[in-house]
């Protein structure tokens, strides 16, 4: 029996909050399609209530452990495979549950009046969304883990397809086949590494495994195919611009805050502690792609003419250091890879919910039809300065911290990754400033004349990012303290690199004697 | 001379209550002039016939008739395969104007081949089951008569048929030159006594036998007949024959080469294997490029029987119960897919194009919601039964050492998704374009509500049905 700490909070708070969306989205099935109002209203207290039900995972978290915290017992559920449902959380994993909880709000929120087709699949969609996602998070048995991980291939592909832009169809299907086809390469390595590990999905029981390093390494790469569309690095990118341009606002801010990230936390879960040997000897590949998308996915970025399609290549260089933080293989670059992950989030998130909230009174997304916004919406300028600023990261907001950690333990693993890494900031300055100076100052421009300043709504959506980007920059002390603990048992496994190396010497001593 | 003992008819008899019942109902058509009164007592036979199942295994006829879980496994799959197709037809037969009596105890008699087939013991009895299933679905597949599509299905369907019986009987009398016998566990015997596994004789007619066979699951280089019978035929029939003929192939497929040519094994998987990956590569393939749904359908119906191939390709007891819990999901969503196209087709309009789909969840949300379970089901996207499904073949082919075989199908699985996810794209991300007409029913209606409830139990808990299959090839 693997350690770990039982959930004592008295109700099953992650199975609480993976299935009350859930069943909240199968309840809606039977809401007639007239009733627009009931089907936002019963959303968006959906969505709040998981939030604040989520949010003992963040007082109650105990910091002083890498154990799963939360779990709940093992309930067999296809006992002819051993997969059983099993949930819990640790320091890598807590912080995404709470920002599905957080962002899905948001997404409610911002689709309030821009949705005006088919809205109760649209809501549907975005509330199994959300429980997908924190069931990719909680999951300790790899089928379950598998079994979420695609079944949030349907409500996303549907997302992107029904209600995005005009390119819509072909994002959604190159997203779909994209994410697809990394997934079931996945699926073969989950297969193979249950029957050598003795028929088990158990992630936790999977760790405490050492495996041959050929097979880390076959392994290795049949995640990476998972994890590297996600997330997405350098070479499978291109679907991303796509989608998340193409993707209706809410649908753009899950992929960029949520979608993306679980491709780096399937490193930090599976790859890393599951292939230790392998994972170490392919860093240099890591390395080398995410610094190309660093400074690719930025060089990109300034050529860009569409808001959207700029924010989403700044994603594919923000991801790359998140990428290099991970493969640094050292605690300031993990947990600034952890961390950036959460700011990208927050960020980016933020970001596509402004251009979301302009889209809706403009339905340009060129950057040429805007210029001059500051002036008939300050407001809205204030706030989106504040996300640009933090995007550059600028001392004092969350993404200085993130990116200083990660350029730190860059530098720290390989040189030359630290210098062209911090490269990729100043790229960054470059295009995220020009955007903000053609946008907003400049001539003003004839379809941003005479727009209205944001209402309340839009505030209060945009608010909270606000709050986290100031909090994590002043004082980021306790969401470093969630992951501080198992980043350092998981850089343990990876260092000391634990069982095979030590199967090996058994093989010598069984030799000599 | 031997006195002559009555054989035991006890695991016989669900063969021989079909048997009367499919000809009582032929009867009974003469005298009853509302048809639906006639599906409706097909469906009674088919609840008497499978309660007639239980309690029936034994062996009789000196080994030629086995009924085990094996086979009974089997019948529950053509049961419910009847039992669907039948609901399915009630109001269509009747729009395509051929409502006639014959059409459903045609469909009896051609589920009293299958159960033939997936009991027989001996080739013999095996071919016997296989003609009977075959002749009967020929005259359905031409059941439009006034339709020259219709004909010509039935008529490339019968031609191919006849060569695949023709080859089953080539590579019979081989076996039976080689070993002279025609029981499946005498062959076997005999293999393994007389140490003839690598015989080039017990070689070719095991090609020929895996040709007749992949006649009938539809199996790339063999499947030239399936395109055109599925577009021509009745669409009612068209899912009839996707389901049933194609589990009564794998049914003998599984039993002839597990049992007769059991020590042969790891030659005849050097003819499936690329026989497997030929079918899902065209299957796949060709498919996206179809404009028509029902021989996309033929396509994908191709190409499933690629998956299951691996499955009989494991060559464990696990890879035949994947084979069967396979089956017995691909009936539920195939016929399910099928209802749906069935339900387009209204008086004057086909609805047999892809572009027919086009906004229909805005026309008709309910049933575009039942399409997209179904396809996603059919790529193999959890939730759904679909995944479920191939998850297992995938896993007990990989226990067998043939990762990298499904290496190869998850990818063709995956291109799959394409040709799947078109029909969900013109549902919900294109405008209607005419207004298409329902043609619906209760009996459709109930058809509709048993296939997507199985799709999504099964994707949610498996287990009981994987667990009836083990059961099933427990005592193979």
């Amino acid at each position: 029996m693997e350690q770990v700490i039982m959930n004592e909070l008295g109700y099953p708070i992650l199975s609480i909050l993976i299935f009350l969306p859930i069943a909240s989205a199968v309840l809606m099935l039977f809401v007639s399609r007239s009733n627009e109002n009931i089907i936002k209203w019963l959303s968006l207290v959906v969505s709040l209530v998981t939030f604040i039900l989520s949010i003992p995972l963040f007082t109650n978290f105990d910091k002083t452990t890498h154990l799963m915290q939360f779990v709940e017992p093992k309930l067999s559920w296809i006992p002819q495979w051993n997969v059983s449902y099993y949930v819990g959380v640790d320091g890598i994993s807590v912080l995404f549950v709470l920002l599905s909880t957080l962002i899905t709000i948001l997404c409610v929120l911002v689709s309030w009046n821009s949705i005006k087709t088919k809205a109760k699949e649209f809501y549907i969609s975005i509330l199994i969304m959300e429980g997908a996602m924190i069931g990719v998070f909680c999951s300790l048995d790899f089928m379950l883990f598998y079994l979420f991980w695609e079944a949030m291939l349907i409500p996303m592909y549907l997302l992107i397809g029904v209600w995005g832009g005009p390119n819509r169809v072909y994002a959604a299907v190159k997203f779909f086949l994209y994410t697809l086809i990394g997934s079931v390469l996945m699926l073969v390595g989950i297969i193979v590494l249950y029957f050598y590990a003795g028929n088990t999905f158990n992630i936790l029981e999977l760790m405490t495994k050492s495996y041959p390093y050929k097979m880390q390494f076959w392994l290795f790469w049949a995640f990476f195919a998972a994890f590297a569309v996600k997330v997405p690095m350098f070479p499978v990118h291109t679907w991303l611009p796509d989608a998340h341009t193409e993707a209706p606002t809410a649908g753009s801010v899950i992929l960029a805050a949520v979608l993306i990230k679980m491709g780096a936390y399937g490193f930090l879960r599976f790859s890393l502690p599951l292939f230790p040997e392998a994972s170490k000897a392919m860093t240099p590949v890591m390395l080398i792609l995410s610094v190309i998308a660093i400074i690719y996915g930025a060089v990109i970025c300034l050529a860009q003419t569409d808001l959207k399609r700029l924010i989403a290549y700044s994603s594919v260089s923000h991801m790359g250091f998140v990428t290099l933080g991970i493969f640094a293989l050292n605690t300031q670059g993990m947990e600034g890879g952890i961390l950036q992950m959460i700011n990208h989030g927050i960020v980016t998130g933020a970001l596509f919910l402004s251009v979301g909230i302009i889209y809706d009174r403009t339905h340009t997304r060129q950057i040429s039809d805007y210029g001059g916004v500051a002036s008939t919406m300050p407001v809205y300028a204030a706030m989106f300065m504040v996300f640009t600023l933090s995007s550059i990261g600028l001392p004092a907001t969350n993404g200085f911290i993130g990116e200083f950690l990660i350029i730190l333990g860059g530098f720290a693993a390989r040189q030359w990754a630290g210098v062209l890494a911090a490269t990729g900031i100043i790229i960054g300055a470059g295009y995220m400033l020009w955007l903000y100076q053609r946008v907003f100052f400049m001539e003003t421009g004839r379809k941003v004349a005479g727009l209205k300043d944001i209402d309340s709504r839009e505030i209060i959506t945009l608010l909270p990012m606000i709050i986290l980007i100031f909090w994590i920059g002043v004082y980021p002390t306790p969401f470093l303290g969630f992951m501080h603990e198992s980043v350092s048992h998981l850089l343990e496994r990876v260092n000391t690199g634990s069982g095979a190396e030590m199967a090996a010497a058994k093989d010598i001593m069984g030799m000599l004697k | 001379m031997p006195e002559f003992v009555m054989p035991d008819l006890g695991p016989v008899m669900p063969e021989i209550v079909m048997t009367c019942l499919a000809l009582a109902i032929l009867l009974a058509d003469l005298f009853i002039k509302r048809k639906e009164t006639v599906a409706f007592l097909s469906i009674i036979s088919i609840g008497i016939v499978a309660y007639s199942l239980v309690g029936s295994t034994g062996t009789t006829f000196n080994g030629m008739f086995i009924s085990d879980g094996y086979s009974m496994f089997f019948k529950l799959i053509f049961f419910l395969n009847v039992m669907l197709t039948v609901l399915i037809s009630v109001k269509y037969i009747a729009v395509e104007r051929v409502n006639f009596g014959e059409y459903y105890s045609l469909i009896l008699l051609s589920t009293l081949g299958m159960m033939i087939m997936a009991s027989a013991g001996d080739l013999i009895v095996l071919y016997l089951g296989l003609e009977l299933m075959a002749l009967s679905t020929y005259v359905l597949a031409g059941f439009i008569r006034y339709d020259i599509k219709s004909n010509e299905a039935a008529i490339k369907y019968f031609l191919l048929g006849a060569f695949a019986s023709a080859f089953l009987l080539y590579g019979t009398s081989m076996i039976y030159g080689l070993t002279g016998t025609t029981d499946l566990h005498a062959i076997s015997a005999y293999i393994v006594n007389k140490g003839l596994a690598k015989n080039p004789v017990l070689m070719l007619s095991m090609i020929l036998i895996a040709v007749a066979f992949s006649f009938k699951i539809a199996a790339v280089p063999f499947h030239m007949w399936a395109p055109d019978a599925y577009e021509g035929a009745p669409t009612s029939i068209t899912a009839f024959m996707s389901v049933g003929p194609k589990a009564a192939g794998f049914a003998v497929l599984g039993r002839v080469f597990m049992i007769a040519f059991g020590s042969a094994r790891i030659e005849w998987t050097a003819v499936l294997i690329p026989i497997a990956i030929l079918t899902m590569g065209v299957g796949n393939i060709v498919a996206l490029s179809q404009t028509n749904i029902k021989r996309m359908l033929a396509y994908s119906s191709i190409a499933h029987a690629g998956y299951v191939l691996l499955g009989i390709i494991a060559g464990t007891s696990d890879g035949m119960a994947s084979v069967l819990n396979y089956m017995l999901i691909y009936a539920f969503m195939n016929i399910g897919a099928f209802a749906v196209v069935i339900m387009l087709r209204s008086e004057g309009f086909k609805g047999d194009n892809i572009s027919d789909f086009e906004g229909l969840a805005k026309t008709h949300p309910m049933a575009a919601a039942l399409m997209l379970v179904f396809m996603f089901s059919l790529t193999g996207i959890p939730p759904t039964a679909g995944f479920m499904g191939k998850f297992y073949v995938f896993m007990s082919a990989i226990n067998a050492g043939y990762t990298w075989l499904v290496i190869i199908a998850v990818i063709f699985s995956a291109i799959s998704a394409y040709f799947y996810l078109r029909i969900v794209m013109y549902m919900y991300m294109k405008e209607p374009k005419e207004s298409v007409q329902l043609t619906t029913s209760p009996a459709i209606g109930l058809a509709l509500a048993i296939t997507v409830a199985a799709v999504i139990i099964i994707g949610i808990l498996p287990s009981i049905f994987v667990n009836l299959a083990r059961i099933a090839v427990a005592g193979f």
